[in-house]
Parts: C-alpha cells; sequence; structure tokens
C-alpha cells in the first residue's frame, strides 16, 4: 500500500467513524439547545439503542433475515422505542429539575447515564453480547482502497437520517418552534409556543437518532455491551463542541472532523492507536479551553 | 476640564455598545473625593451600565476610566475593588444561606491574606487575622445600625435590612468610592430618611465619597452635591440640585415619566 | 452575556423558605448538631475511641473494609472542597487520586526512593496537576469544566496505561510497606491505624477551613460569582485554591492507597471511581462535613451489606442516587448545604 492509499483508506474509515459521532452529537446538540443541560445520559440512550435493537433483530430475524432489510426494520423500531425513552427520561428526571442549580441537573443527567448503565449490567452481567448479522465483507476496491458495502450502507443511512433532520427542523412547524425555543424560550411562551411540548419533541428525536446509531454500531462492529456509550458519549460532546454547541450542521460537521482526525491520528507516527482515545480527550480539552464556542460558532459577548 | 485633577473618579469618553446597540455614548463625568453625587435618568439610560463599566464587569470599546489618576479600565472587578471603588446591586444580591455577619465578611477578603495552609495550621497571625475580618465586619454592621441581627440568614431579613446589608458588605472592603444602585427602591418613607441619613454619615465618618443612581428625585436634591444626567446614554447635564431642577433638557428627558411630577 | 439577568435567574431558581438563624460555618455547624460544645466534644471523643479499639473486635475483613472506608472519607473530603464548598463539578478526581499513588510507587520501585521522601514529591506533583487542570478550564462554564475535569481524569488513566514507567496495563507491583522508626507497617490492623489518622487529620483540616477566610471565599464563589468579584475576590484564584486543597487531599488517599496494596493499576482510578466518590459527597450532603463523611461509609459498607444482590447492587445505587437528586437534592444529612 502506498501512502496515499493509507491516507484514502482512513478517510473512508474515518467517514464511518464519524456518521456515529454525527448522529449522536446531534441529540446532544439539540438537547442542550433547548434546555441548555449537557446530557450525560446521551450515550447509553445510544447503547441502549443497540440493546433494543439486538432484541428486535433476535425476535424478527428468523422472519425477514439478518441482512441490512432486517437491520433496518430493528432500528426503526429501536429508534422509536427509544425516543419515547428519551422523552420518559426527561419527564422523570430532567423535567423537575429545570428550576434547579445547574451542578444539580448535571449530576441528575450522570444519575440517570448510571441506572442506564447498570440496568443493563444487570441483565447481561456485564459480558459482551455478540450483534449476531449476515452482512459478509463484500465490497470494492477504489485502487489500493477497499470500502465495503457495509460502510456504504452505512455512510447511506447516516446521510440519509441526517437530511431528514435537517429537513424536519428547517421546513416544519415543530422544526422552527424548536430553534426559537432553543433562543428564547420566555418569549416562546408569551408566543403561545407549548415549550413543554417541543423539550419533549426534541428528546424523542435526539434519542431516536442515538438509537440509529447505536442498532448500526452493533450490527457493524458485531457486539455490544453495557459500557458502550461512555466512549462515544465524550466523543459526540467533543464533536458537537466542536461545531458549536446547539448547532444542528454544526454537530454534523464536528463528528465527521473528529471521526477524520481520530482515523489520521492513528497513523502520526508517536499517536499510534494506543494514544487514540488521549489524542481525542486532547481536542476535547484544547477546543473547550480555547475555542468553547466551536470551529463555526460565533463568540458572545465578552465580560471581563 | 480645570476640575478634572481634583476629581477622584474621572471617566471621558466611554463608548459602550452591544451588538451594536450603543448603551453609552461618549460618557464623561467625574466625581470629586469625598462627595456625594448622584446619577440619574429614565429607565434603561445607562446607569447601571455605567457602574458596570466603572467596577470592570463591562468592558468598554473605548474612553478611559481613572480612579485618583490610576486607568481603572481592563481590570478586573476584584481588582477595581481593592484598588477603593465598592459597589452595591440594584437587585439585591446577598450570599444566599450564609448569615448576615458571613456576608459582611466577604468585604474584608480582600484586605486580608491568610491562605490555606496557615487556615488548616491554625497559625497564630491566621486567628488574630480572624478576629480582626470579624471585627471589622461588626463594626461595619454597626454603623448601619444592624447589629443585631449579625447572626441571622441574610436573605430572611426584612427588605430594607437586606439592602443595609448590602451597604455594610460594600463599607467592609475599605472604599475610597461608594457607588449605590437605587438603594432607596422599595424603601419606605421612614427608611428613606434613614438612609439619607446613612449617607451622610459615610461621607462625613468615614470619608468615602458617594455615588448613587437613585429614581426618588426628593431623596436626591436633599442628599446630593452634584447631579448628573443620562439620556439614552448620553449625558445630557450636570450640575448643583438647582441648576438640574430647572434645567429644560432634564424636565424633557423625564417628560411622560412618573418622576417628572416629582422633579417639577 | 448578561451576568446580572442569569445570575438573578439562578438565584430565583432556589427555594426560598426562612431557615433559622445560624452561626458561622465548620465546627459551630458540627456543635449544634450535637447540642452544646461539651456533648459535641464528648461526641467526637467517643468516635475517636470507638475507631481505636474497632480491630479488637472486628474480624479481618471488617477491619480491611473499615480501611477503605477511611480511605473515603479523605478522598471523599477532598472532593467536598471542590464540588461541595466551591461548586466546581469535577468528574475526574481519581486523576488526584492516581497523581499521588503512581509518584509515590515510581519513586520508591523505579527510583529506590524512602517512602516517607516520595509523599513531598507525591503533594507537589498533585498541586503542579491541581493547577495544569484548573488553571486553564476554571474560567469556563459548569457542564464544560465537568467535561473536561472527565476528559482529564481518562487522559491520566489512559497516560498510565501506556507508559512503561507506570507499568502499563499491569500497573506496578511491589511497591514496599513503609517503616516508621523501627515499626513496618504492614498489617491490615497497623494500615487501618494509619488511615484512622489521616481521616482525623482531613476531618480537622475539612473544618478549619471551612472556619477561614479562604473557605467562605469559596462559598461566596459558588452562591454568586459577581457579587463576590464586587467584594474584591479574584473568582480564578479562590477556585484555583480549591481545586489544589482538593488534589492534596486525593493524593495523600493514592500515597496510602499505594503503599496499603503494594500494587497498583490504572483501573483503580478509572471514571467508575470518581463517580463513586462524587455520589458519595452528593448522597451525604455537598458541603456539610458530617454528611460527607456518612456519605462516604455508605458507599463503601453499603455494596458490602448489599453483596447478596450480586450484579443488582449497582443498579440500586444509581437509583438511589437518582431519588436522592429528585427529591432531597441537598444529601440525607439534615440542615442545608453550608
Ligand atoms: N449585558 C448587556 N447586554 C445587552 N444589552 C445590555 C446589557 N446591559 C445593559 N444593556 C442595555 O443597556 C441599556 C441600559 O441599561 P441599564 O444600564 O440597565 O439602564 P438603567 O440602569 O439606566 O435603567 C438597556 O437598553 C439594556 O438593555
Ligand atoms: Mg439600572
Amino acid at each position: 500500500m502506498t501512502t496515499f492509499d493509507i491516507l484514502a483508506q482512513q478517510l473512508v474509515n474515518g467517514l464511518v467513524l464519524g456518521s456515529f459521532y454525527a448522529l449522536v452529537a446531534l441529540g446532544y446538540t439539540m438537547i442542550f439547545g433547548v434546555i441548555k443541560l449537557l446530557n450525560f445520559a446521551h450515550g447509553d440512550v445510544y447503547m441502549i439503542g443497540g440493546f433494543v435493537g439486538f432484541a428486535v433483530l433476535s425476535l424478527v430475524g428468523g422472519l425477514v433475515g439478518t441482512g441490512w432489510g432486517g437491520i433496518a426494520l430493528s432500528m426503526f423500531v429501536s429508534m422509536i422505542a427509544v425516543g419515547f425513552l428519551g422523552v420518559v427520561i426527561e419527564r422523570i428526571a430532567y423535567h423537575p429539575m429545570l428550576a434547579a442549580p445547574r451542578l444539580s441537573i448535571l449530576i441528575t443527567a450522570l444519575a440517570v447515564s448510571l441506572v442506564l448503565q447498570n440496568s443493563v449490567l444487570a441483565l447481561t452481567g456485564g459480558e459482551f453480547t455478540a450483534f449476531r448479522t449476515n452482512l459478509g465483507f463484500g465490497g470494492i476496491a477504489l485502487g489500493g482502497v477497499f470500502i465495503t458495502y457495509n460502510q456504504m450502507v452505512l455512510v447511506g443511512m447516516a446521510a440519509i437520517l441526517m437530511l431528514a433532520l435537517e429537513t424536519f427542523v428547517t421546513r416544519t412547524q415543530y422544526g422552527r418552534a424548536m430553534r426559537a425555543v432553543s433562543i428564547d424560550k420566555d418569549m416562546c411562551r408569551l408566543m403561545g409556543i407549548d415549550v413543554t411540548k417541543i423539550i419533549a419533541v426534541t428528546f424523542l428525536i435526539g434519542s431516536a437518532l442515538a438509537a440509529a446509531a447505536g442498532t448500526m454500531a452493533g450490527a457493524y462492529y458485531g457486539s455490544i455491551w453495557y459500557f458502550m456509550g461512555f466512549l462515544i458519549g465524550l466523543k459526540a460532546f467533543t464533536a458537537a463542541v466542536i461545531g458549536g454547541i446547539g448547532s444542528i450542521p454544526g454537530a454534523m460537521a464536528g463528528g465527521l472532523i473528529l471521526g477524520l482526525l481520530e482515523a489520521f491520528g492513528t497513523q502520526i507516527p508517536f499517536i499510534g492507536s494506543e494514544w487514540k482515545d488521549v489524542f481525542s480527550f486532547s481536542i476535547l480539552i484544547l477546543v473547550l479551553v480555547f475555542k468553547p464556542t466551536g470551529l463555526f460558532g460565533k463568540s458572545e459577548v465578552e465580560r471581563m | 476640564m480645570s476640575g478634572a485633577q481634583k476629581m477622584l473618579l474621572n471617566l471621558s469618553d466611554v463608548r459602550l455598545s452591544f451588538a451594536g446597540n450603543t448603551v453609552l455614548d461618549h460618557v464623561s463625568f467625574g466625581v470629586a473625593g469625598g462627595s456625594i453625587a448622584s446619577l440619574i435618568g429614565p429607565n434603561g439610560a445607562g446607569k447601571t451600565s455605567l457602574f458596570n463599566c466603572i467596577t470592570g464587569f463591562y468592558r468598554p470599546q473605548s474612553g478611559s476610566i481613572t480612579l485618583g489618576g490610576e486607568e481603572l479600565l481592563r481590570r478586573k472587578p476584584h481588582r477595581v475593588t481593592q484598588m477603593g471603588i465598592a459597589r452595591t446591586f440594584q437587585n439585591l444580591r446577598l450570599f444566599r444561606e450564609m448569615s448576615v455577619l458571613e456576608n459582611v465578611m466577604a468585604g474584608q477578603h480582600c484586605r486580608t491574606r491568610a491562605g490555606a495552609i496557615s487556615a488548616v495550621l491554625r497559625l497564630p497571625s491566621q486567628q488574630r487575622e480572624e478576629r480582626e475580618i470579624r471585627k471589622a465586619s461588626e463594626e461595619c454592621l454597626d454603623f448601619v445600625g444592624i447589629l443585631d441581627e449579625a447572626d441571622r440568614i441574610a436573605t430572611t431579613l426584612a427588605y430594607g435590612h437586606q439592602r443595609r446589608v448590602e451597604i455594610a458588605r460594600a463599607l467592609a472592603t475599605q472604599p475610597k468610592l461608594l457607588l449605590l444602585d437605587e438603594p432607596a427602591a422599595g424603601l419606605n418613607a421612614g427608611e428613606k430618611a434613614t438612609l439619607i441619613d446613612l449617607i451622610r454619615r459615610i461621607r462625613d465618618e468615614r470619608g468615602v465619597a458617594v455615588l448613587l443612581i437613585e429614581h426618588d428625585m426628593g431623596l436626591v436634591m436633599k442628599v446630593s452635591e452634584r447631579i448628573s444626567v443620562l439620556d439614552h446614554g448620553a449625558m445630557i447635564s450636570e450640575g448643583r440640585p438647582d441648576e438640574i431642577r430647572a434645567d429644560p433638557k432634564v424636565i424633557e428627558a423625564y417628560l411622560g415619566q412618573d418622576e417628572a411630577e416629582e422633579l417639577l | 452575556m448578561l451576568p446580572f439577568k442569569t445570575a438573578a435567574r439562578r438565584a430565583e431558581a432556589q427555594d426560598n423558605d426562612p431557615a433559622p438563624a445560624r452561626p458561622l460555618a465548620g465546627i459551630t455547624q458540627l456543635q449544634q448538631w450535637f447540642g452544646r460544645p461539651a456533648t459535641f466534644r464528648g461526641a467526637m471523643a467517643g468516635i475517636v475511641l470507638l475507631l481505636i479499639l474497632g480491630p479488637f473486635v472486628f474480624s479481618q475483613y471488617i477491619t480491611v473494609i473499615m480501611t477503605n472506608a477511611l480511605l473515603y472519607v479523605v478522598l471523599c473530603l477532598g472532593l467536598n472542597v471542590v464540588v461541595g464548598k466551591a461548586g466546581l463539578l469535577d468528574l475526574g478526581y481519581a486523576a488526584f487520586f492516581a497523581v499521588g499513588a503512581y509518584t509515590t510507587g515510581i519513586l520508591t520501585l523505579q527510583f529506590g526512593w524512602n517512602f516517607w521522601a516520595s509523599i513531598p514529591v507525591a503533594l507537589v506533583a498533585a498541586a503542579i496537576s491541581g493547577v495544569i487542570i484548573g488553571g486553564p478550564t476554571l474560567r469556563l462554564r459548569s457542564d464544560y469544566l465537568a467535561i473536561v475535569t472527565l476528559g482529564f481524569g481518562e487522559i491520566v488513566r489512559f497516560s498510565a496505561r501506556n507508559l512503561e514507567i507506570t507499568g502499563a496495563a499491569s500497573g506496578l507491583s511491589g511497591i514496599q510497606q513503609p517503616r516508621l522508626f523501627g515499626w513496618t507497617i504492614d498489617s491490615a490492623v497497623d494500615f487501618y491505624y494509619v488511615f484512622v489518622v489521616l481521616a482525623i487529620g482531613a476531618v480537622i483540616a475539612s473544618i478549619r477551613l471551612s472556619d477561614s477566610r479562604i473557605g467562605r471565599a469559596w462559598l461566596y464563589v459558588r452562591h454568586d460569582e459577581d457579587a463576590a468579584e464586587a467584594m474584591g475576590i479574584n473568582r480564578v484564584a479562590v477556585k484555583l485554591a480549591a481545586y489544589v486543597t482538593g488534589a492534596i487531599y486525593g493524593a495523600i488517599g493514592g500515597i496510602f492507597f499505594a503503599v496499603n496494596l503494594g500494587a497498583i493499576s490504572p483501573e483503580s482510578f478509572s471514571f467508575e471511581q470518581s463517580v463513586l466518590i462524587l455520589m458519595a459527597v452528593i448522597l451525604g450532603g455537598m458541603g456539610k462535613i458530617p454528611g460527607v463523611i456518612l456519605g462516604a461509609f455508605i458507599i463503601v459498607l453499603g455494596p458490602e451489606l448489599l453483596r447478596d444482590l450480586g450484579e443488582l447492587r449497582l443498579l440500586v445505587f444509581a437509583i438511589g442516587l437518582l431519588l436522592i437528586m429528585l427529591f432531597r437534592p441537598s444529601g440525607i444529612w439534615p440542615g442545608r448545604t453550608q
């Protein structure tokens, strides 16, 4: 393989990784937009999405098969179920805390994350669960670069979901209300927008996107476990911050940028794959410290 | 400009805007040492913003603000306080869940130095300093007349007394200049009379210059030596109370506002 | 940004019921709980006596668990300074614990240092890491700070796992047990007593800090940053002091943890460790010293008591934490956050 081929291959890997990050980052960004909460449990919602998708596929796999068709179906069911789980979480845990000091609601989010993780831990005993599919390993070779069909389908599905979201946010009444709520909640109340309902819709969509990513990741990597949401949660948050938290296109771009950075980062001498996570955490910290409004965000009025 | 040298606080050509909205438009202004001055103007004129510029909470786009000749601009709020300017807030900003005395002790922070290590070791110097902080704070509470409430939780006090806690807390920083943002808001007539007396004593007994923002024209006219009028971010008039009362520009600025009646 | 408006909203958000009159923080708060100062001293003496007599009654197993609980008292009181006093959500506190443990481990094992000589170095290392982590980040908003500290915690753990000097994934083992005036501290009971001394020291230090200029400044900054700054308090310096103080508590815990077990590995300093310590602090009641001590004991003893529940016990704990946040956000210890 030439250096060019290696880099091109990493481009493909980065795109796949970045699609997962972007889907999860979208939920972070949307939820942050409407209630200014950094939802620590979001990574675990992704994990639950993986498990629900797995459960559905186990049930219906015999009928519809465990190829992309069956996976797409399970993913769809998982999106709906987990979307409602997100709404329930918001109702039970966050809604009563919206007026509380920020520290309290952050800790509540952390508690929700622990409850989700430990529920699955109790069910699975902390073992990896094999996510069996018959996806095969076919693909096409472009020069020295090999792209599997799985990778193409995956990136394609992520792109469709993001396009659908973009349409929803810009074209529908709910989407516009959602953007309005993230700008000024009080004004929205005055104008008769049902803010509580918009917040619920936001959790529904954000959680559904995470569930889609969880199911796809389970199918793609072939296994799921209770802790799989932790790292991706952090990284998706990084992606959301890179793109400017609260910004939907920013989250998509941030996810892809982080995925690519990680993929190429492993090729840098001295970093290597074992330092990959340190590399992305360092990016997270650098962005938060030096550019907390993100690469595309505009800076707030400075206070001394 | 002849008086500029004698001024304790001096603002010249201060311009502040937020996202294109001009809040302060080339404001120049001064407060003489040991004087009582007022800043008046309709709601939204930019008075609180001016306080925020002086105390380092807002960063004006241009201009200069000096205290005794030293530049304040670009200093952090805590540095400004250390240099000798204390303030109260338009909306009460007491430390919740803490006692009145603890609230006032906050003001002594910038005049003392003991750190974590000397606290853990209970060094004699730290113990002495703690006693001094307490004593100075109690003295400030006594000065504003609420020493007997020292041990109560500050936010449970009557409103008028909470205002006095804020003043005591500001005095505990040992300022040269005290900025009061609408100190009479929400007070009844009796409390206002006490406040006038307190403001005079702050100047007479402590030698602290006072600059207050106030809507109660009776109070302003009674207590101030100089009055400055801000309207839409611009300083439209400046002078003795009798001059201000007669200034047609001021009356026009207030037209349609409740305070106009009191002014006329 | 509208600093005043947001802070005003923050203030409104807190409940507003009148609280009874109460004197200064710290020891007086404890004293009130126990009634008159004489009763307080009696109660304290009783607790210390019980701690001293403990090993004569305890089985070896209980002694080990009690030692662990006392370690948690130190760690939780340290995190309490950061979260409970200064109001900074630190999700990577185990990093400081790790810095203490690894510094001592590396110096004694790889460089043959005497254990006692390694202590000051470990404390300085912890203080420096507190400054490195805190310096650039304390200006950030609270949720960003939480994530940055989490990131730092993970960086420390990953680095320990990847570096040769820290023994990579298997960690360091064979750390020498310390000697003091000819007495080798090696049995479980010996270490129990060491941790009794450390925990009592941590409690005394915490009480003294609460009742000091810097301890009050932490509360001022937590309650209202703008008002604190207007009082001439440098909020960044005050927060940094909280961070460094917390780091030193963590490092002390880590140093003695390392020699107690004789072996350390990166997984002892994971995110779960940080969360567990944080849980203890919140459970007991952020900012309340007796509450935090109680929280430390619950976190260590609870899982032992719930052992029969197996995998469910962590779930029970997590649900408990959620319920506490929803129904008793200031913890199980009575009274308000001090
Ligand atoms: N932080 C800020 N951001 C944007 N606008 C501000 C800010 N602070 C003040 N303003 C604006 O400046 C103007 C003057 O406000 P203020 O100084 O509070 O007036 P006053 O105290 O005279 O009633 C108002 O229009 C207000 O909206
Ligand atoms: Mg005002």
